[in-house]
């Protein structure tokens, strides 16, 4: 991933100048920012390599305020872009120099639980364990649990349509979510859904979740949660091989166990993982297995049982089990921290998404291997075994002249591999700024415009965090593929056509 | 009456189009043409036909749901997806199947039981089958012509009592490929479990009611079929006792796969029935826990009892009305639905899926379409407006922060009369963002329209 320049317009414009007033009105003196060295503490969010300093920046409240906000800028014509607690691996929060900048970390009230229902209704700028902690006394957790939840936002969650480790049994964002308040880029506060998940109509709200903050900003959610489980148990296994691992994977999946989490690391990422934290992982390991089941006591202690029996038959050498919470976490922090760890072993890394059926995991892992191999490249791998969401951590030093283009390419090719093989090219982290020029790979240009017109009905302006997404953006009421002269925006010099 | 001439444009785009006749009215309605395309590309070049003739079009699986909704202003062609019957691809490995609309969901059911695996979805069977299914080709008057086609439960959102845990159409599709109105076919999502790459368009389309244009295909993720189910019931006393059940059974960790309730009339006990499934020795020691929670009277069975399924399942002129809820709201819920009852001179059955916030009230086909009507509008105004107390363990939130109705009345099935005189779906939340997305999808309003919410 190049570092990019900033983008197109060339800093703040008179436009957003005229603007600020109106918006110090709406979120008080402390609600605006406009120095430039505030300003550039939110260029990126957790994808580093895109960086663009927002024109302005605004902390609303309370839903009112951000209607409020995007009222002035859709009468304006100024573009906006929602961010929660920066924390995105696609740069669906990364500003517009020519824009603002919603953060909605002040938005962090748990307005209201009803256990009964087993509903909550949060607002977006809520951490995710902030949600389970609250709904703790009650016996409930909300589900899902992507790696970053003790920072990131369920606005965040919705946006990107989170998911985490344990999205295979429990499911995503998206099915745990029944009713979403939201700011349309027309300005207008309006409810989707009703928090039953029956609502009459078209799933509104299903159709907002994952679409990365380009049809609206979200100012309330509607939450389901679940009852916590009445066991947990959490189980490592080391084995020699990545073959191995896999094929334990397949066979606890093959038996019909289906385990709350299935996560599995290589040599390399456990390494990583042990300069960080120390997680003490057995020595030795060319693959570490994390497989967790909750459930009622009895069942998950007979799939316990089975699946230390299957690790075993495929050859695992060590297997630890979680007798509390405390040795719980310490089997997770090794898996929580890699990403991050990585950076002890490595200058600078692109993070990958790809996802493949979890069938053909293994081949797919062997031709990451070759890749690594013949590029001289190396790709630490961390997964969801159980759901084929895989997380390679390309490696490579910035300062070496052509290596950071280098990784990009290995990093390219092996979404290349995922779509070859059936796969998608994000599973969890989104399309964002990240991978837009791979949406063409994976999609027709049909299916790509289809889309599209979801996004006409909501953001006909295109000003809701515009860029996003799709490589090439669709103008609302035109006719795709019949054209005489260029594209109106490739005319005016926004965008570029390949 | 002479018949229609069958369009050239038509008869070109697909091999198997014909005149329509009584059999294929849609909810009253009398097509022209009743079209039978074989494939995607089939499928693909008849809408495109029906759009240069300017045809209003009807996408027809078994026909079971086409009593649903709000009859269709106007309708010249039904596309019948019967042909477009096949299991595409089931990925055992990686409990995934690709289906094409037409499939029938016990059809679909047989072939993945062969795997040991299950597409979770039980939605209640239409009892008797429409005329129309009877006898058709691939479906005859077996179960799939009283339940359904994917297509077809998934454009309606049919769920059964297994959405407890596992959800509805919506919540287990992972992929779609649609024909637009305009002919253009268009995919999303994929075959993984695990994706979030664009929009996921098959949210749209589920529950969209062939508003939206013609679903082909699609893409679903798989469980594991239990090797035991176990159903614990119990007969409540009143309405009270059967919430303070289901309510009990559904924050307990026996992980319930559905809890359902049942009453035949007013004063009747109220029927509270729990299904525990997995490994047999687990669901056995569930069940154990679970009877002794419900307390006395409980009784334990590995088959379904009589009325499992029946709340929904209406019969082929009575009238059905889904009523969706916050779950603490069930007891009042109940009164509501008998209030409004007495006030019309209806005794419904009212039954379902009480721990997912969705019963069903059933009246027959003697009920006078006005006293239904009315039902439904006083239903309405009970159901949904925000409580004085907001479940136990939290101040009431303020209305601001609350959506303005926290539940809905829906008419499914209905006979001609009842659908005339009712307002079938009431307000819908964010009805002029609906009629945007509609607007985009299919600018000529030839799908179905008239059928859906907000006037679509």
């Amino acid at each position: 991933m190049t570092a990019q320049a900033t983008r197109a317009a060339s800093g703040p414009s008179r436009a957003l100048g005229a603007l600020t007033p109106r918006m110090t009105q709406i979120c008080g003196a402390d609600g605006v920012l406009t120095d430039p060295a505030e300003l550039a503490t939110y260029e990126c969010d957790g994808l580093t390599a895109h960086r663009c300093s927002p024109g302005l920046v605004v902390l609303p409240t309370t839903a009112e305020q951000v209607a409020a906000v995007v009222t002035a800028c859709a009468q304006a014509k100024i573009p906006f872009v929602a961010r929660g607690s920066g924390t995105g691996l696609s740069g669906g929060a990364l500003p517009r120099a020519d824009g603002v900048l919603i953060v909605t970390s002040r938005m962090r009230r748990v307005i209201a639980i009803d256990r009964q229902s087993r509903r909550a209704i949060v607002e977006p700028g809520v951490t995710n364990l902030a949600v389970s902690k609250a709904a703790e006394p009650f016996g409930l957790f909300y589900a899902p649990d992507p790696s970053s939840q003790v920072v990131c936002s369920v606005g965040g969650n919705v946006a990107e349509n989170s998911g985490g480790a344990h999205c295979l049994k429990h499911g995503f964002t998206v099915h745990h979510v029944t009713g979403l308040q939201v700011v349309t880029p027309d300005g207008q506060l309006t409810w989707l859904g009703d928090g039953t998940g029956a609502a009459p109509g078209y799933d509104l709200v299903g159709a907002f979740i994952g679409s990365e903050g380009t049809l609206g900003v979200v100012t309330k959610i509607i939450v389901k949660l679940t009852t916590i489980p009445e066991a947990v148990t959490t189980l490592l296994a080391a084995f020699r091989t990545m073959g191995a691992g896999g094929a334990a994977v397949s066979a606890i999946i093959g038996s019909g166990i289906l385990p709350g989490a299935i996560e599995m690391m290589d040599a390399l990422a456990i390494e990583a993982a042990e300069a960080a934290v120390a997680c003490r992982y057995p020595a030795g390991a060319g693959a570490v297995l994390i497989v967790e089941l909750d459930g009622p006591a009895t069942d998950v202690a007979r799939e316990t049982a089975a699946v230390r029996a299957i690790c075993e038959r495929e050859g695992a050498y060590e297997i630890r089990a979680a007798h509390d919470a405390a040795e719980r976490t310490a089997i997770w922090t090794g898996r929580k921290s890699a990403f991050a760890a990585v950076g002890r072993i490595s200058p600078a890394y692109i993070v990958q998404d790809g996802v493949v059926p979890r069938t053909a995991l293994s081949e797919v892992l062997d031709k990451i291997a070759e890749l690594s191999a013949a590029s001289g490249i190396r790709v630490a791998n961390v997964f969801h075994a159980g759901d084929g969401n895989l997380h390679p951590l390309v490696l490579f030093d910035d300062a070496r002249p052509g290596a950071a283009a280098a990784a990009e390419e290995v990093s390219g090719a092996i979404l290349d591999l995922c779509i070859s093989h059936g796969g998608s090219i994000t599973g969890e982290h989104g399309v964002g700024v990240d991978k837009s020029k791979y949406m063409p790979k994976m999609f027709g240009a049909d299916d790509l415009d289809t889309m599209q017109l979801v996004r006409c009905a909501f953001d006909p302006a295109g000003l809701c965090n515009p860029g996003k997404i799709f490589p090439a953006p669709r103008l609302c009421g035109e006719v795709p593929g019949v054209r005489r002269e260029p594209h109106p925006l490739v005319a005016s010099g926004q965008i570029e056509q390949f | 009456m002479t018949a229609d001439p069958l369009p050239r444009a038509l008869a070109e785009a697909c091999a198997e189009v014909r005149t329509a006749g009584p059999a294929d009215a849609v909810a009253g309605v009398a097509p022209r043409f009743v079209a039978r395309p074989g494939d995607l590309a089939e499928a693909s070049r008849l809408m495109t036909a029906a759009a240069s003739l300017g045809l209003t079009v009807v996408p027809r699986g078994a026909g079971t749901k086409l009593a649903w909704g709000d009859r269709p202003e106007s309708c010249d062609l039904v596309i019948d997806t019967g042909r477009m019957n096949r299991v595409l691809e089931h990925a055992a490995g990686d409990l995934v199947v690709r289906v094409q609309a037409g499939l029938g969901l016990h059809r679909l059911a047989a072939v993945l039981a062969e795997a040991g695996q299950r597409l979770a979805l039980d939605p209640a069977p239409l009892d008797p089958a429409p005329v129309a299914a009877a006898g058709r080709e691939g479906l005859g008057d077996g179960p799939d012509a009283r339940a359904g086609t994917i297509g077809g439960i998934l454009a309606t959102g049919a769920a059964g009592p297994l959405r407890l845990r596992y959800g509805t159409p919506r919540d287990l599709a992972i992929g779609i490929t649609v024909v637009r109105a305009d002919g253009t076919v268009a995919v999303s999502g994929g075959k993984v479990v695990k994706n979030v790459a664009g929009y996921d368009l098959g949210k749209l389309f589920a529950g969209s009611y062939g508003t939206l244009g013609l679903i082909a295909e699609a893409v679903f993720r798989l469980h594991p079929l239990p090797a035991a189910a176990s159903f614990v019931t119990v007969d409540a006393a009143d309405t009270d006792a059967a919430h303070a059940a289901i309510t009990a059974a559904a924050g307990s960790p026996l992980a319930p796969s559905a809890a359902e309730i049942h009453r035949p009339a007013r004063g009747a006990p109220v029927s509270v029935g729990i299904l525990l499934e997995g490994d047999p020795d687990g669901v056995a020691a569930r069940s154990a826990r679970m009877a002794e929670l419900l307390g006395a009277g409980c009784a334990v069975a590995t088959d379904p009892p009589g009325w499992w399924e029946r709340g929904a399942a209406a019969a082929a002129d009575g009238t059905v009305v889904r009523i969706a809820f916050w779950a603490a709201d069930l007891a009042n819920v109940v009164r509501a639905v008998d209030a409004a009852a007495a006030a019309a001179g209806l005794d419904p059955v009212i039954g379902g899926s009480a721990a997912a916030g969705v019963i069903y009230a059933a009246a027959g086909e003697s009920a006078a379409p006005a006293a239904v009507a009315r039902f439904v509008l006083d239903l309405r105004t009970a159901v949904g407006a925000n409580p004085s107390a907001f479940a136990d363990g939290s101040p009431p939130p303020s209305a601001a922060d609350l959506p303005p109705s926290r539940g809905s009345v829906v008419v499914l099935h209905a006979p001609a009369g009842v659908r005339a005189a009712a307002d079938v779906w009431g307000p819908v939340p964010a009805a002029g963002l609906m009629r945007a997305i509609k607007d985009q999808f299919d600018p000529e309003h030839r799908m179905a329209p008239g059928r859906f919410a907000g006037g679509i």
